[in-house]
């Protein structure tokens, strides 16, 4: 005889499963959502770039890498 | 050996259990006044920032729901109206009612502190606490003026809002707490007057019971008259205006009224018409806190137009 494979308490537990992925899914939207908006308000990043102490030549204004 | 089969002993808790221990009519209140206190504030907030902190808001009051519902289990069981709650009822161990009061504090303290500013997350941190610990815990079984001091966690959540969005605490929002802090006991004990508690078999004490319905009446009038300076103060802020003291005036007028009503009447009167002005008088203190949050947002968006406002 085959083992049940289905039981009872699956079924009952498969709304909590659901809802706990749910909510992961939630969680990982609004963690994401809030990144993207704290990264928009940022405003330009070039701005904050350049305090990282690091040569940029990417950043320097052309007429200053002409000299 | 052929079959194996799982016997059912106990009830597993579904979703909806766990969610019953967040006191989701609690939080409605919570969420309208957070809503207001974000909107409006001087500084606008991004829609995102401003959900997710209205959420954070909702979440850490459910959690102090939690956190209440395992301290107070013990009374929860012996009153008829919160016998069917989660753990009385034994859907939901104390342990796991516990473990998420803990955790969802945790997690919507930290989330709001990293989505808006420190403030807003002391200030929710601080409403979780005075709601578990100093009304759950040491109130609410040791005085009658339980509901009084401990209105004040339900009256914090327009302050947070606001302080989201400004990050700071001023004049407005501390009227605005002031507002609930003060509604709370009239709008209380007028529905202690109607409903027929059990509060005095759970060992809890209620005003009603210790001090006598008489006591009770007074200080629903007292209270009330105590709200209206309160009410009529905020409409005289940046963010109150003359749509504001209209509402405030009528609203005033009308629980001021029911209040008087409610202390002239004995129980002889209350019992005679089935506490008719008892139960009016309870529907027009939801009319009150309501219109008021309702119209202080209506002069936002007046304010936005150059209509309204001072």
């Amino acid at each position: 005889m085959a083992i049940k494979v289905e039981h009872e308490l699956h079924e009952r537990r498969r709304g909590r499963n659901l809802g706990v992925g749910l909510l992961l899914i939630g969680f990982i939207a609004i963690i994401f959502g809030l990144t993207v908006v704290k990264v928009l308000q940022l405003g330009d990043t070039a701005e904050f770039e350049r305090f990282d102490h690091v040569a940029r030549p990417q950043i320097v204004p052309q007429e200053e890498a002409d000299q | 050996m052929s079959d194996i089969s799982l016997q059912e002993t106990t009830y597993e808790a579904g979703m909806g259990d766990y969610f019953a221990l967040l006191k989701p009519r609690v939080m409605s209140l919570v969420v309208f006044t957070a809503l207001v206190g974000l909107l409006v504030a001087p500084f606008p907030v991004h829609p995102f920032i401003g959900f997710v902190s209205i959420l954070c808001i909702a979440v850490g009051a459910g959690a102090s729901g939690a956190l209440n519902m395992w301290w107070d289990a013990d009374i929860d069981a012996r009153m008829k109206r919160t016998a069917g709650r989660p753990i009385p009822s034994g859907r939901v161990e104390p342990g796991e009612a516990l473990a998420i009061g803990l955790g969802l504090s945790g997690f919507s303290i930290v989330l709001l502190a990293l989505a808006t500013n420190f403030l807003a997350a002391f200030l929710l941190a601080f409403t979780i606490f005075f709601y578990a610990v100093v009304y759950s815990m040491w109130l609410k079984r040791s005085t009658p003026q339980n509901i009084v001091i401990g209105g004040a966690a339900g009256a914090f959540p327009p302050m947070i809002g606001w302080a989201v969005a400004t990050g700071a605490v001023s004049i407005e929002s501390t009227l605005m707490f002031a507002l609930i802090f003060m509604w709370t006991p009239p709008h209380f004990w007028a529905l202690a007057l109607f409903v027929k508690s059990d509060y005095g078999n759970a060992g809890v004490p209620m005003l009603t019971e210790t001090h006598g319905r008489d006591t009770t009446r007074r200080h629903v009038l007292i209270y009330t008259l105590l709200l209206v300076p309160v009410s009529l103060g905020l409409g005289f802020t940046s963010i109150g205006g003359p749509v504001y003291l209209a509402v405030a005036s009528v609203m005033n007028l009308w629980f001021l009224k029911g209040a008087y009503d409610i202390w002239r009447r004995d129980d002889a009167a209350c019992e005679a018409d089935k506490h008719k002005v008892e139960i009016a008088v309870f529907k027009v203190s939801l009319y009150y806190l309501f219109l008021h949050f309702g119209a202080l947002l209506l002069e936002a968006i007046l304010r936005q137009y150059g209509i309204s406002g001072w």
